[in-house]
């Protein structure tokens, strides 16, 4: 690994599978372990990633997930073509959720998905256009 | 507190390895929302909850989780179980409510 070419591995997030939801995550937190990442780096990671590809099933039918790695920095793209976020900052605070009921019996959609991804990673960037779609990118540096 | 002592105060049906009763955790978090839990949770918690789908041993495990104790008399099913063994991650059943199971646990000194 170089600074100049970080690896990249790509995901494509089923939008139709709850069930499923998390599996890019899973095999993520599986190549940063074979790394050697520290523990707590993977587990921010793994959890903010999460939490976005349940967003992404939620709200968008899925999406594409691109990780990029180098030893001083990993982030993490979420790019889907769904509703988009109407108000990012409103989307931002902990219990807001536009989630349906049904979400919500499955254990999310309780207004933390964003919250947390801000929460566990270095730096959060949203691009969001109503009808078009969202891009989230996350950067995690190792302590 | 170990799985093991855990089993017994809640008088838990076991489905785990038998070196993972040994396992030491510090404490221990209830909820059924998932997100709450990976806002909240540690990795030396226990997690209770009474969700029942794929996604709570998926929550478990990326906070490094090891022991999830599904609460209210409800039966993990094939799928949770597959996954749990999958990421080494031993299930509990308790016929307790949360409140009951995360009473026991505290006066068992779990999270004090």
């Amino acid at each position: 690994m170089t600074e100049n070419e970080p690896l990249h591995f790509h995901y494509d997030v089923d939008g139709n599978n709850f069930t499923s939801a998390g599996e890019a995550s899973v095999q993520v937190k599986r190549m940063l372990r074979q790394m050697g990442f520290h523990p707590d780096l993977i587990r921010r990671i793994s959890v903010a990633m999460y939490e976005g590809e349940i967003n992404m099933v939620i709200h968008a039918k899925g999406g594409d997930a691109d990780v990029y790695v180098t030893p001083e920095c990993i982030t993490v793209v979420l790019k889907d073509v769904g509703p988009g976020i109407k108000d990012v900052n409103l989307a931002m605070q902990e219990g807001y959720s536009t989630a349906p009921d049904n979400i919500r019996s499955l254990g999310f959609g309780a207004g933390m998905g964003l919250p947390n991804m801000k929460r566990y990673s270095d730096e959060l960037k949203i691009d969001s256009v109503v009808g078009v779609g969202t891009t989230i990118e996350m950067k995690f540096l190792p302590a | 507190m170990t799985i093991r002592e855990m089993a017994e105060r809640l008088e838990a049906t076991v489905y785990a390895e038998p070196d993972q009763l040994d396992i030491d955790l510090k404490g221990a978090f209830g909820s059924d929302m998932m997100s709450d839990v990976l806002a909240f949770a540690d990795d030396r918690d226990v997690l209770l909850t009474g969700l029942l789908n794929s996604q709570i041993v998926r929550t478990a495990h990326m906070l490094d989780m090891s022991c999830i104790i599904i609460v209210r008399g409800k039966k993990a099913t094939e799928e949770i179980k597959t996954l749990a063994v999958e990421n080494h991650i031993a299930l509990l059943e308790t016929k307790m409510t949360m409140y009951e199971a995360s009473g026991r646990l505290y006066e068992g000194g779990l999270g004090r």
